[in-house]
């Protein structure tokens, strides 16, 4: 590992500015389960670490009238066990408790992961699903987008150099509303997903009268399988259409050859995986 | 760089007792506690967080000492395999049965494993089967004496 200066802001402003100054030679840090590996393999250099662990208030999980604020500094374990996700978001709290084993879920913040932005990732699929938005703040002002709006590709995001992600919120979700995270792991259950599927949808009347599906691990960024989605909005959902929905997967996904398997397998996974996920939140089927 | 701007001071505290280390910014904390410290009860073996060998306990959370930096704890309480025993020596009740249970073979592992298994008894001290497994399945041993291992946390959950 490369020598760096390692700052310890005490206030967001502080770390801001610190990013500001600094500009491209400077990088922020949380848990640094992601940096440190980067560090240490020399896959990423700097000159200016700007560690945000000592930046008060910025881990907490609050239920608001808008929803759910999740603090940036949040780890995944405090996700995993908060009582108000168990109650209010009880997929965010299964899809967290999913992410490798719990020394790193310990480690791991909820801002640090999605700035990482692997999209072998767990916790996007269900921020996606459940339509949660990001707040990004820099010295200059702040901005909120949808989780689904912040990757744009293998490791990259929107955020700005000196822009920091200070909280997750997580909107309320309709009581009827069903979810479901299936993650495929034919090697070891801390693996990362060969592929994942996240689905949640709402009922009435028996048809469907909302559901959204991401997948990951499946694309250089999560994907949110809309062509999936628009065949069965409003609809019954028979059989024969879930499996005409589960097998549009298939062209909504841009997988990888790797060591978790080729690329065409990870395709006819992810509609195998869709199809279990429909079935689970649109008929009830035991997963 | 000069090295006043990348290397500090960090004070904390290593199974009760305080230490003061001057320190290079990019020392990991399994460093630190084995070059630095002496204390070679805690091992490296993956580097990158999958192995659960370099298990410690920072402000009573487990984590990989390997993935965080010695400044990160700065200023914190770190718990090693070499504090786990009492002030007098007698062996903590995880170590007693990890000996009775023959829950280790070549004992590279072992360190990480009490220490894990310490930090979901802390937590849990009545888990299930299910939930030791849970917890521990990020421990590898590649002698792969699991059944012992689990047998060993079991009998203390279960004293």
């Amino acid at each position: 590992m490369r020598d760096f200066v390692f700052h310890t802001p005490s206030t967001l402003a502080e770390a801001l500015t610190l990013l500001e100054t600094y500009g491209d030679a400077a990088r922020p840090m949380a848990g640094g389960t992601a940096l440190v590996n980067f560090l240490k393999q020399g896959l990423l250099t700097t000159e200016h670490l700007v560690y945000l662990q000592r930046v008060p208030g910025l881990s907490d999980i609050r239920l608001e009238s808008d929803g759910i604020h999740i603090g940036a500094l949040a780890r995944h374990r405090d996700v995993e066990i908060s009582p108000i996700l168990r109650q209010h978001a009880p997929l965010l709290a299964d899809v967290y408790a999913r992410v490798a084993t719990v020394r790193i879920r310990n480690m791991a913040t909820v801002g640090g992961g999605l700035a990482h932005a692997d999209p072998a990732q767990d916790p996007p699929l269900g921020l996606i699903v459940l339509d949660a938005r990001v707040r990004l703040v820099s010295s200059g002002g702040e901005r909120t987008l949808a989780v689904g709006e912040l990757f744009t590709d293998y490791y990259e995001t929107v955020i700005q150099p000196a822009e920091l992600l200070t909280e997750v919120i997580v909107p309320p979700q309709p009581p009827t509303a069903r979810g479901v995270y299936l993650k495929f792991l034919p090697r070891t259950e801390d693996d990362y997903a060969t592929v994942a599927v996240a689905a949640l949808a709402e009922l009435e009347d028996g048809a469907c009268r909302d559901v959204r599906i991401a997948l990951g691990a499946a694309g250089p960024t999560p994907i949110r399988a809309t062509a999936t989605e628009q065949l069965l909005t409003g609809q019954h959902a028979s059989e024969d259409l879930i499996r005409r929905a589960a097998q549009a997967a298939a062209e909504q996904v841009d997988p990888l050859s790797d060591f978790r398997g080729p690329a065409d397998y990870k395709r006819d996974m992810a509609v195998v995986f869709t199809h279990r996920a429909l079935d689970r939140v649109l008929n009830g089927v035991p997963a | 760089m000069p090295a006043e701007a990348t290397s500090r001071v960090l004070r904390l505290r290593v199974n009760g007792a305080p230490y003061e280390v001057h320190a290079p910014n990019r020392r990991t904390l399994v460093d630190l506690l084995r070059y630095d410290l002496g204390l070679t009860g805690t091992k490296e073996a993956c580097s990158v967080g999958v192995c659960g060998v370099c298990s410690v306990l920072l402000n009573g959370r487990l984590v990989a000492s390997c993935l965080l930096l010695a400044c990160q704890a700065d200023g914190g309480e770190v718990t090693t395999i070499e504090g786990v025993a009492g002030p007098d020596g007698e062996l903590h009740p995880l170590q007693r049965s990890f000996i009775e249970h023959g829950g280790f073979q070549c004992g590279i592992c072992t360190p990480g494993q009490i220490i894990a298994a310490k930090a979901l008894l802390d937590e849990n001290p009545a888990p299930t089967e299910q939930q030791i497994k849970q917890w521990m399945m990020g421990n590898l041993c590649r002698c792969t004496g699991y059944y012992q291992i689990i047998d060993s946390i079991k009998a203390v959950a279960h004293a």
